[in-house]
């Protein structure tokens, strides 16, 4: 499997990230190279082994689903390119 | 008085501080001017010298007044500029979130000030903590303040707690909130010949510390002791109702387990860390290292850890997946930073673009691969599999021993200039030591053993099982006093 000038575009379009074209052909190259660097792991027999997704030891827990940090709506809107009465603010998309 | 001020352990400030031959106020100051001196060094990102008077002064009035102080009253820290600090700006040392100040407090960092601590300020580190060596950030390298053969310095301090590093091993802090993910906290602190932990995965909350990949990411301290690395990491760590992975147990006092004695103790000896291409000085400070603790009276036992050549492509597989998927939140939408477009889409792409620096990107991209449709089970699920394989050789290595012992980096400080000749996948090698610890999310302390020929130190690392770092420090202490590791670096001996 090679990662392409196609992969790279389809996959700059999914991470929403566009560059020029020598930098595409540079990083198709990397990102070739470390494929091929982790293509080893295909020698390992994963038969029956489950994906370790987490090594925390605490089991996952529900918490109440509420506010506890006190309202931080216009301090967290400081940060904010842009916001609107109290919301964020994004470019107009429908006319 | 004729201490130096900024070469104090934070265990001696302590003591000072208390019988009060010192003021907070005075050991700020001093650190302050310090910094000033090595700005060339490019160790902080952010310098916060009022902020840090005031709280020594609020400090100091508190200790004269009899009121409960907290443990670490007075000492002045920085803090890696991946942790939220309320009020005070927050890069991850990247173009995207250079004008971020969060209206809210990292957890950890907050224990921190609950401690009594002072923050100078926010020191460097990779972009995202993506990388080795500093050189990833958008602030610039920062200079390994151990100089080169021609006593220059031009050698890197590690990462990504580079910043970090530098900053303690020159005296520009006493101590430093570092992460790891990979090796963050360990490789930097063995290029700067000073001591810094990892502890277990679920010791600290990761609350408030910027993202990279969430399922290895772990605080940790780097300073000049064992003894304050434990009295950092006793502060730092503890239950978080913030993040679901800290787990509910009691914090021991880590610097109880500082008992000097290791008799009887087990500590395994990983026969695939000695391959053949080892840099044969490394090797030798390992093997000091073994016979320390031989002499100390641990019996040394070889152990296997089959999987372990595996461990940099799983990490990088593992780390890029969840870095593309934490990093997705950089939107030109919340965080400060956008460039315009024609489209909404158009809008993210160029934020993205303008604000990530090439390795990051190439992280992100490599992960938006490995999780793509077609490849998912190929890649990231295989990965995972054989992660959980490196995590039972931990589990199996420990039914037989009681801590390991291995080298922390297979090279000692790397210039930035053969940093910069190097492909993506040479630099990834660097972690060759310490992505297993980091993927079983077992704790490891990195510590200076001895000089390489080329004048610069050389670390080891002592891992130990799940939550029990005191077996850590226990071993770590022991080889600290024997190592008798003493030496300064260039910047310090002037």
């Amino acid at each position: 499997m090679s990662f392409n000038e196609t992969t790279i575009k389809n996959i700059s379009k999914l991470a929403r990230l566009k560059f020029p074209a020598d930098q595409e052909e540079k990083f198709t190259e990397d990102i070739n190279s470390i494929l091929n660097w982790v293509e080893e792991l295909k020698e390992v027999n994963v038969d029956g082994i489950e994906p370790l997704i987490s090594v925390s030891l605490q089991e996952p827990w529900m918490r109440k689903d509420e506010v506890t940090t006190g309202d931080l709506q216009q301090e967290l809107l400081m940060n904010a390119p842009d916001a609107v009465h109290g919301f964020y603010a994004v470019p107009k998309m429908v006319e | 008085m004729t201490t130096n001020l900024t070469d104090l352990h934070i265990s001696e400030a302590l003591s000072l501080l208390d019988k009060k031959e010192i003021s907070s106020v005075e050991l700020t100051k001093a650190h302050l001017e310090e910094m000033e001196k090595a700005r060339f060094l490019n160790a902080y990102i952010t310098e916060t010298p009022e902020l840090a008077l005031t709280q020594a002064e609020q400090s100091d009035k508190k200790r004269a007044s009899g009121e409960k102080i907290g443990r670490l009253e007075g000492i002045p820290i920085a803090n890696k500029d991946l942790y939220c600090t309320k009020g005070v700006k927050t890069t991850a040392a990247s173009k995207i979130l250079s004008n971020f100040v969060p209206p809210y407090e990292s957890t950890v960092t907050q224990n921190l000030k609950d401690a009594g601590t002072i923050m100078l300020g926010k020191v460097n580190t990779d972009q995202f903590a993506m990388g080795g060596s500093t050189m990833t950030s958008y602030y610039g390298v920062t200079k390994n303040p151990w100089a080169d053969e021609n006593g220059e310095y031009t050698l890197v301090p590690g990462g990504s707690s580079g910043g970090s590093a530098a900053a303690v091993s020159a005296g520009l802090c006493m101590g430093a909130t570092g992460s790891d993910t990979g090796g963050s906290i360990r490789q930097p602190a063995s290029f700067c010949g000073i001591t810094g932990i990892k502890p277990t995965y679920g010791r600290c909350s990761r609350y408030g510390i910027v993202a990279f990949a969430s399922s290895l990411d772990q605080a940790g301290p780097m300073a000049r002791s064992v003894e304050d690395c434990a009295l950092l990491l006793r502060e730092m760590a503890g239950y978080d109702a913030k993040d679901s992975t800290v787990v509910n147990k009691a914090v021991p006092d880590f610097t109880a387990a500082l008992t000097g004695d290791i008799k009887g103790k087990k500590i395994g000896i990983p026969k695939e860390y000695r391959s053949k291409d080892l840099n044969p000085e490394i090797a030798q400070a390992w093997d000091k290292g073994i016979e320390m603790l031989k002499n100390a009276g641990a019996e040394i036992i070889e152990i296997s850890l089959p999987h372990t050549k595996y461990a940099l492509p799983v990490y990088y597989i593992v780390a890029c997946a969840e870095a593309s998927s934490n990093l997705a939140r950089y939107d030109g939408v919340r965080y400060t930073t956008r460039v315009d477009g024609n489209s909404l889409d158009e809008m993210y792409e160029n934020t993205r673009s303008d604000g990530f620096g090439p390795e990051v990107i190439r992280r992100i991209l490599l992960g938006t691969f490995v999780l793509s449709a077609g490849f998912y089970d190929a890649y990231y699920t295989r990965a995972q599999r054989v992660r959980r394989l490196i995590y039972n050789d931990f589990i199996e290595a420990f039914k037989q021993v009681d801590a390991i012992l291995a080298p922390a980096a297979p090279t000692t400080a790397l210039s930035y200039e053969a940093m910069q000749n190097m492909s993506p996948v040479d630099t990834y090698l660097g972690d060759v030591f310490t992505t297993p610890a980091s993927l079983a999310g077992v704790p490891s302390l990195a510590l200076p053993i001895t000089i390489a020929k080329n004048g610069l130190p050389i670390g080891l690392q002592v891992i130990g099982k799940h939550f029990d770092e005191n077996t850590v420090f226990q071993v770590s202490g022991v080889l600290e006093s024997l190592a008798g590791f003493d030496k300064k670096p260039h910047h310090v001996k002037g």
